[in-house]
């Protein structure tokens, strides 16, 4: 039989505050994260959780790993000491750019005063594992430690393998998740160059007058465990990753297909790794950016996959899109919501556009009928290149 | 134009240094050793570079291997420009 995959710590470091139940009572209740058009982590600040030496060590997005972590191995009951051999403990951490800060004063100073001017830091922070090797020294994993790049993606992809390495025995425990720190002048103008981003600054999923998206940053770290070695060791357990599903769209290098047929195929192969049937699924945790093809197709390849009764809502109209990070923020604040039995709503929803007609939770949070059962939801990521990746969550 | 290399200048340099690197600046004297103070071959090339752009002196990988303390340091970099 397989090894089952519980999740016993989560932490976050988001637009909306800094921690896990921050971000998602913050999103129940319907505040934005967002100001100016921009979901910064504004109440972050390195220096509360790090040394000088830690912070002048670390880019932006592993600070935000970090912390995100600290908070997750706490939650779990790690702290102080880990429960397992840690080379049977891995780290998987998923970005979809890595340092971007740290390239781009680098390449000012390149410019303006050489290249002595370049600093040794430059390549161990800007580089994209930067965020799973300090993840992995802070807390002495030493497991297979890597980071997973695919965009937007990246962490859903990196919580997907890290439940692999769990089930396949090659660790017992994984910290993973993703992190991202883009709001850097040249990522807002590439994404900008791209028309992706929302000219209005408003992140407004499914809604008929959504324009793009709105950029944000932050992190979020997830403790995996095989599970009997959980409860051995009388865990919490918050949630079940009871299945993992992967699909390329091998289309477009920005574009979704018009039809969802990559994100159909990996939605179908996450119910099929749970075991679950779509009927069984409570909640759609959205990958909807906001932008006009996503949030299309995306619908069209839920009705199928689902049907059009399941609440489906979207956490980017909270904080905007964390990019790499994303799936991994959004894992979080899904089994958050999961045990409150509670579906988070979609803000900014105001003006139904045609043929996006599921339940899209609009503006206000709403309770989960599901009979006293377990609840069973889905969180979508999706990435630029194509890339799709789904889990299937189950909570207690 | 790089700074004129003194004893009492590149002594200066190293100790305003230091504590960027997150040292504090009450634990460091000539005698102390890097090791102790928790700055490690990063810092050094960090601190190779601020020489180097002060006073036009490279330290380079050897070096860093053979300078356990403060004092060396500072007294090679003095002794390169001598």
């Amino acid at each position: 039989m397989r090894r089952e995959v519980v999740v016993t710590g989560v932490g976050a470091v988001s637009p909306l505050g800094n921690g896990a139940r921050t971000l998602y009572e913050r999103w129940r209740a319907a505040q934005s994260g967002i100001q100016d058009g921009v979901g910064a982590c504004s109440e972050f600040d390195p220096t509360d959780f790090l040394s000088v030496k830690e912070a002048r060590r670390s880019d932006r997005f592993t600070q935000l790993a970090v912390v995100a972590s600290d908070e997750a191995l706490r939650d779990a009951g790690w702290d102080g000491e880990l429960p397992y051999d840690s080379g049977r403990i891995g780290c998987v951490i998923g970005t979809g750019i890595g340092g971007i800060g740290t390239l781009e004063s680098n390449h000012i100073q390149l410019r303006e005063k050489g290249p002595k001017a370049v600093s040794p830091l430059a390549i161990p922070l800007l580089m994209g594992n930067a965020g799973s090797a300090a993840v992995s020294m802070r807390h002495g994993l030493r497991g297979q430690s890597f980071s997973t790049l695919s965009a937007c993606a990246a962490s859903a992809h990196a919580i997907g393998t890290a439940a692999r390495m769990i089930q396949a025995g090659d660790a017992d425990a994984v910290v993973t998740g993703g992190s991202e720190a883009a709001l850097t002048p040249l990522a807002t103008a590439a994404f900008g160059a791209l028309d992706a981003l929302s000219d209005l600054g408003i992140s407004r999923p499914f809604d008929a007058e959504r324009d793009g998206f709105v950029m944000g940053e932050g992190a979020a770290v997830l403790v995996l465990e095989d599970g009997a070695r959980a409860r051995e060791r009388g865990a919490t357990i918050l949630a079940r990753i009871a299945g993992y599903g992967a699909s390329s769209d091998a289309y477009h290098l920005t574009a979704p297909e018009k039809d969802g047929g990559g994100a159909i195929e990996a939605m179908r192969a996450a119910l099929a790794d749970a075991g679950v049937d779509a009927g069984d699924i409570a909640y759609v945790n959205a990958h909807g950016t906001s932008t006009p093809l996503n949030d299309r197709a995306e619908t069209t390849a839920i009705k199928k996959v689902i049907g059009s009764d399941v609440p489906v809502s979207s956490l980017k109209s909270a904080i905007g899109h964390l990019l790499g990070a994303a799936g991994a923020v959004e894992a979080v604040a899904t089994i958050l919501a999961m045990r409150d039995r509670v579906a988070p709503p979609t803000l900014n929803y105001e003006h139904p556009d045609e043929g996006l007609d599921l339940d899209y939770v609009p503006n206000e949070a709403r309770t989960l009928d599901v009979n006293g059962g377990p609840v069973v939801a889905l969180s979508n990521a999706f990435g630029f290149g194509g890339h799709n990746a789904v889990l299937c969550l189950e909570v207690a | 134009m790089p700074t004129t290399i003194t004893p009492e200048a590149v002594e200066r340099t190293v100790y305003e240094a230091l504590p960027q690197f997150g040292v504090e600046e009450t634990d460091i004297t000539r005698e102390s050793t890097f090791e102790e103070l928790d700055v490690d071959s990063l810092d050094l090339a960090e601190l190779s570079q601020i020489i180097e752009d002060e006073y036009g002196v490279a330290l380079k990988g050897d070096d860093v291997g053979r300078i356990k303390t403060v004092g060396d340091a500072i007294d090679l970099v003095v002794s390169r420009g001598a």
